[in-house]
């Protein structure tokens, strides 16, 4: 979709310490501009989305429903997207070329970071903190996430049958920044065109492969889909892919690698899928970051019918939103308007012991059981149940028969056991 | 956060704002918020106990087929009490539930289908009390239970009433039965009776009967194909698993098999006669599987339904009951916390933690 005219762009967009903006109101900046800085190591910068003027810097409302610091940035006359002449050229990443091969693991490292490009999956994690292993963790294997990670999200199809050579040069770069021979794409096997296309474009590079894999939730797991691909199992938390000598990154983010470093385009915009009936036309759009939300919502025909619950994120582990005025963010996977009928109010009964939770459950805990105890404020009980490995994913509490809170419960748990070790530690 | 949007200075915009004709694009809509995930799968306990008591019927109108009025008394009698009683239940003793989850509607069939023919109607109410109320709501309500309650009910109406459970009408007595009818003349024997009592020779129903349900039995016990068709439904609905009605039939059959070639056909019954006799399929399918009282674990059913298949078959060859299947699912109930303590599945990753830490 077109530029906005007018873009609210948080700091807290990664996992991490949040950007340090180093822009003032009344700036001008220009597209793709730095208008913060990292916070730390495990951080990442921001640019500016459109080109303008800083209108504002302070507290607006974040997607994640708290307020946070944020950067306004208003297109002005002679600047904005519908300027013919004057607007000062896009910024782009000084030392980005074509001619990747010939830079250095450590140079393609700090392009990454410099571009703000964080996982685009949903978890945005800082890229290049994942491209820096610590010293005795041997990586071998770099797995490309094909697999959209939320039922209704299809912006990863559409990023690998779009943008295919872009996504595979990313590979490649990836591959090289990270120093390992091999990498596995894993598509999930709905997928034959997106297959096609990938296997195709990756001819050229022997040390690429397209696996198909299984179609089920939530094969976008990173633990799952290194097990699906490579048999391997990641130990529970903290145990992390390092541990198995495996670093994944998502289809959308290598493409936003290869941009970043042989275009020098800092990440500024992603593919946002936005569905659900409460949506005139549902479609997959590339957005700014920092897009108002009601921009979104005109660009695809408006609202078809009042939505009862707005989602950012997959429907099994996004987050609901309290309001539409909230901008759109790198973490940003889909937007989903969800009507009444498709999300009704959830009344939990009793259990009935019908052992379809624990059936489903990726990581093989019994949610029910750990429910139980959280309930009844066992707190020790549901640990030794192994509350703490559960990664949220929701599927125990989709299945349920009974529509028992059980994903709620196990969060609920894992807050109060954080409570507890704060307290005693204090 | 609506506040703090407002307070931001405003600059003029450079294009108009979005048109306002959109439903609800400019207005506020209220919207829900709630944890993830925001989707609920097609599943629920009402649509799964329907199912459960739909995949009853074909096996329920054999026996009406077989039994005619007093089939059709003993089921409709069973069921309106089951749903009488958790009626009561539900208002005085406010244990969760609803009459609209089917709950009491599947276990008054069940224990309609569990009773003979010709039980009368004080003997069904009993049971019915005995189902809900000590079975059910005394452990909390539907979940909350230890054992079925439908075989609680059977067991306890067995030892407290045995003439009246063991009275089987002979098939094809279809008439309107009054009460004190006498009944000598009409009944008969049901294999598994007539294998207890030694009386093996006069054994004349054959495997085909069996599989229709031509012969003396409970109402919902005598037609083993008629309970194949119910079951095969529940099975391909995924309502149940294959589990336990794999392990519990194939240990009986094994069992009574083996005491049949070392004993010989004077003294034992054919295994596959075993296992279409008496309520060996009634249980394996729609009672042992019954999930609030069978362990959580898939792995934990095989052992399960391994147990009550073993107890059933002991019971059957050397007991000093002609059928086990009831009592051997209750017990087997009673020994659920115990495998579901046992049979924790490995967390996934931990096999890898442990190897890495031992090499
Ligand atoms: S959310 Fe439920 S299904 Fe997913 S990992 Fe946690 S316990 Fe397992
Ligand atoms: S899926 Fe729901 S009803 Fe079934 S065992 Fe798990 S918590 Fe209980």
């Amino acid at each position: 979709m077109p530029a906005p005219c007018r873009v609210v762009v948080p700091l807290r967009q990664h996992l991490g310490a949040p950007a340090k903006a180093i822009v003032a109101v009344g700036d001008r900046v220009a597209e793709g501009q730095p208008i913060a800085e990292p916070g730390g190591f495990v951080s990442a910068p921001v640019h500016a989305p459109i080109a303008g003027e800083v209108t504002f810097v302070g507290p607006r409302a974040h997607p994640g429903g708290f307020p946070c610091e944020s950067v306004v940035i208003e297109a002005r006359d002679g600047v904005g997207p519908a300027a013919t002449d004057g607007a000062p050229p896009p910024w782009r990443l000084p030392g980005a070329s074509a001619d990747w091969e010939r830079m250095t693991r450590a140079e393609l490292t700090a392009l990454i970071r410099e571009a703000g490009i964080v996982g685009l999956g949903g978890a945005a994690f800082p890229t290049h903190v994942k491209l820096s292993p610590p010293a005795g963790k041997p990586i071998d294997l770099l797995v490309i996430n094909g697999a959209e990670c939320e039922p209704f999200l299809t912006c990863d199809h559409r990023v690998m049958l779009e943008e295919t050579a872009a996504v595979v040069t990313g590979v490649r770069i990836l591959k090289r920044a990270l120093g390992v021979p091999r990498a596995i794409i894993g598509v999930e096997g709905n997928k034959p065109d997106a297959i096609a296309r990938l296997g195709e474009a990756c001819a050229l590079d022997d040390g690429i492969e397209v696996v198909a894999c299984r179609v089920k939730y939530p094969q976008g797991a990173e633990k799952q889909l290194i097990n699906a691909l490579t048999g391997r199992e990641v130990p529970p938390p903290p145990g992390l892919p390092l541990d198995v000598g495996v670093v994944v990154q998502n289809v959308g983010t290598a493409a936003a690698v290869a941009r970043a470093v042989t275009a020098g385009l800092p990440l500024y915009e992603r593919v946002v899928t936005v569905s659900g009936s409460a949506i005139a036309r549902p479609s997959n759009v590339r957005v700014r970051i920092g897009t108002p939300l009601r921009d979104i919502i005109d660009f695809c025909g408006g609202l078809a019918s009042p939505p009862a619950k707005v989602v950012m994120g997959g429907p099994m582990m996004g987050a609901s939103l309290t309001d539409l005025d909230v901008p759109v963010v790198k973490a940003t996977s889909g937007l989903l308007f969800f009507t009444r009928h498709e999300c009704p109010d959830s009344t939990p009964h009793a259990c009935i012991r019908c052992g379809r939770c624990g059936e489903a459950c990726p990581l093989c805990l019994q949610p029910s059981e750990i429910a139980l105890r959280v309930e009844i404020g066992d707190l020790d009980a549901a640990q030794a149940l192994h509350i703490q490995e559960c990664m949220e994913c929701g599927t125990c509490a989709y299945i349920c028969p009974s529509n028992r809170w059980l994903v709620q419960q196990v969060r609920l748990g894992k807050a109060k056991l954080h409570d507890r070790k704060q307290q005693r530690s204090a | 956060m609506t506040a703090s949007s407002n307070a931001a200075p405003e600059g003029a915009p450079v294009s108009a704002p979005p048109p306002a004709d959109k439903v609800g694009a400019s207005a506020r809509p209220t919207l829900r918020v709630g944890p993830s995930p925001h989707l609920h799968g097609p599943e629920t306990v009402p649509r799964i106990m329907r199912w459960v008591f739909l995949a009853l019927l074909p096996a329920a109108l054999v026996s009406v087929w077989f039994f005619g009025a007093s089939a059709v008394k003993v089921l409709t009698l069973s069921t309106l009490f089951c749903l009488g009683v958790e009626w009561l239940c539900l208002r005085l003793m406010r244990t969760p539930g609803a009459l609209s989850d089917w709950s009491a509607a599947v276990t008054g069939l069940l224990l309609g289908m569990n009773l003979p023919p010709t039980a009368p109607w004080w003997l069904i109410l009993a049971g019915a009390i005995v189902a809900i109320v000590v079975a059910k709501h005394l452990f909390g309500g539907l979940g909350g239970n230890i054992f079925n309650p439908a075989l609680t009910a059977r067991v306890f109406l067995l030892v407290s009433w045995p003439t009246y459970m063991t009275t089987w009408l002979k098939p094809g007595q279809r008439q309107w039965l009054a009460p004190g009818t006498d009944l000598a003349g009409i009944t008969e024997a049901t294999p598994l009776g007539l294998l207890k009592e030694g009386r093996l020779s006069e054994l004349s129903a054959g495997a085909s009967d069996l599989l229709l349900g031509n012969l003396g039995g409970s109402v919902g016990e005598i037609s083993a194909l008629a309970l194949l068709i119910g079951a095969a439904a529940l099975l391909w609905k995924r309502i149940i698993t294959w589990e336990i009605p794999a392990a519990f039939i194939g240990t009986v059959a094994a069992v009574t098999g083996l005491a049949y070639a070392i004993g010989g056909p004077e003294r034992y019954l054919a295994p596959h006669l075993h296992v279409l006799a008496g309520g060996l399929f009634l249980g394996a399918f729609f009672m042992a599987t019954d999930m609030v009282t069978c362990p959580i674990t898939y792995r934990g059913r095989l052992i399960f339904g391994a147990g009550c298949g073993l107890l059933t078959a002991v019971i059957r060859l050397w007991g000093g009951y002609p059928e086990g299947v009831s009592f051997a699912i209750l017990l087997m109930n009673a020994g659920t916390p115990m495998i579901d303590h046992y049979l924790r599945p490995r967390t996934f990753g931990t096999a890898t933690a442990r190897q890495g830490a031992t090499s």
